[in-house]
């Protein structure tokens, strides 16, 4: 099982490659669509990223609720200990 | 009917298997040579023609942001880039135009097949729920011209035309006729195709309608020759910057020459073959004179279809000697598909492109491979010589006006005629 740190660092670099953007741009505090730019199919795109990238699935009113970069985060690892 | 509105190409842009620009295809054109090689963009194991006219070194991301090349499938990367460089080609000031009054019409015969292809093994090997959200954006043939628009702020008439190989003339035909209709004053107007992949040339090749010739790539694509065996894939996009007299007058335009006239007809006959006496061919080719309200004898050029196919190159040159008549025996037809292949969607862009500057420069680009003239279109009723096709070597010839050709599945067939201007 994955640690805390390791799933932090997982889920940074799956939105740094999905947005090309580096890791150390990609801080808890952004927002994916004020401050990294995203629009709503980017946002598609980057969930179905997450959800390939750690085995698990995401429903459209889970996602709705991932706004910002610490969001990500929080939500794939509480699944992820579940 | 009051005469329309004259509009004239002020700006040329195009991306083809003969260098990533108008300039360098240029170049290789009046040096006969040729962009046909192994194809390298998928393992042609198993497939009887392996060649193509790709382009090659092109980089999507020297013209879009790294995030969003995956978004848009390869004909609209080569219309993006193609746009900008006919803009700079044109000297527009995007900040100094009004663009609720420029267009973007740029058709493509097939679309996004790299994405289907991509996208249809994910949903075979990985479900429904893994396909791209930006599938269906990218591979539509509309896309092309709504990036476009997007990329240039361009928000007057916006919209694509499909006529399989016909594309790219009835692209600029209509755009022309934005034009004259007062729906635009200026719009950037073409074809942009990029399908060298499996499931298209493997298409391709069930209909035989590909050369064999595989191991001589080089000499594969070789219109009007007696040895033809089918046409070269090719890919690319070429596009034109059209506008009113007023407009280009207005900003003080370079003014390459006039879209003078455009015509359609349609064969009403076979999916893929024209009929044996041509008459789409000589009908299209009548209609475009009579638009452009221009005599025969004042055409020096024709911009042949020609596609290196058994079948279609005699009816074209028949079709050519039954409009022009004698004066057949006066001006000059090449096939620049012997050096660039077959464009499809884009052809039409690219040899509009062409023409224009053979107009402009006073150059006619050869048609090379031309080594024995076909039989039937030497003798006979055509009997048109080996030189009036412009075998290997470009020629110079002040051109008052020329034609350029192209011919689609369905039957569809579309001329233009640009004239010298002033």
């Amino acid at each position: 099982m994955p640690t805390a740190d390791e799933i932090r660092a997982k889920v940074v670099e799956t939105i740094a490659k999905s947005f090309r953007l580096e890791p150390d741009q990609v801080s808890d505090d952004k927002s994916f669509q004020e401050d990294l730019d995203a629009d709503s199919l980017e946002i598609v795109e980057l969930v179905m990223a997450l959800e390939e990238e750690f085995g698990i699935e995401i429903s459209d009113e889970e996602a709705e609720k991932i706004r910002t970069v610490g969001d990500a985060i929080n939500f794939v690892t509480e699944r992820a200990a579940a | 009917m009051p005469s329309a509105r004259r509009v004239l190409v002020t700006g040329v842009a195009a991306i083809s298997p003969l260098g990533l620009d108008a300039e360098s295809t240029w170049t290789a054109l009046l040096e006969g040579r040729p962009g046909i090689g192994p194809i390298t963009q998928f393992d042609t194991e198993g497939f009887t023609s392996r060649i193509a006219g790709e382009v090659r070194g092109f980089d999507p991301e020297r013209w879009l942001a790294p995030k969003d090349v995956r978004k848009h499938d390869r004909f609209t990367h080569f219309a993006l880039a193609a746009a900008r460089m006919a803009i700079e080609d044109a000297g527009i000031d995007l900040e100094r135009i009004d663009r609720d009054r420029a267009g973007v019409i740029i058709g493509s015969g097939i679309g996004g097949l790299h994405m289907l292809e991509a996208q249809h093994r994910i949903l075979l090997e990985r479900g429904p729920r893994r396909i791209s959200p930006f599938l269906i954006p990218g591979m539509i043939i509309n896309m092309a011209s709504g990036q476009v628009s997007i990329d240039l702020g361009f928000r007057g008439p916006n919209s694509a035309t499909v006529t399989a190989c016909a594309t790219g003339n009835h692209a600029l035909g209509d755009a022309l006729r934005a034009i004259q209709h007062g729906d635009a004053d200026l719009v950037l107007a073409g074809g942009t195709e990029g399908v060298v992949t499996p499931l298209a040339v493997g298409g391709f090749c069930a209909m035989k309608a590909l050369s064999t010739r595989n191991d001589e790539p080089e000499r594969a694509s070789r219109p009007f020759d007696r040895d033809r065996d089918g046409f070269v894939l090719g890919e690319g996009c070429g596009l034109l910057v059209l506008e009113s007299e007023e407009h280009a007058a207005r900003r003080g335009a370079r003014v390459l020459c006039e879209l003078a006239g455009f015509g359609m007809s349609g064969d009403a006959y076979h999916i893929s073959a024209p009929p044996e006496d041509g008459h789409g061919m000589v009908r299209v080719m009548r209609a475009a004179l009579a638009d452009a309200g221009v005599d025969p004898s004042t055409i020096g050029y024709v911009n042949a279809h020609g596609t290196s196919t058994p079948v279609g190159d005699v009816i074209e040159a028949r079709a050519i000697r039954t409009v022009f008549g004698e004066h057949a025996d006066r001006m000059f037809v090449s096939s620049t598909k012997s050096m660039t292949g077959h464009l499809l969607g884009a052809a039409g862009g690219l040899e509009a492109v062409i023409t224009v500057l053979a107009v402009a420069r006073g150059v006619i680009p050869p048609t090379i491979n031309l080594e024995h003239l076909d039989d039937e279109i030497a003798g006979g009723e055509i009997g048109l010589s080996h030189e009036r096709f412009v075998p290997h070597r470009a020629v110079e010839a002040s051109l008052q006006g020329a034609l350029s050709n192209s011919f689609g599945f369905g039957g569809t067939n579309a001329t233009l005629v640009f004239r010298r201007a002033g």
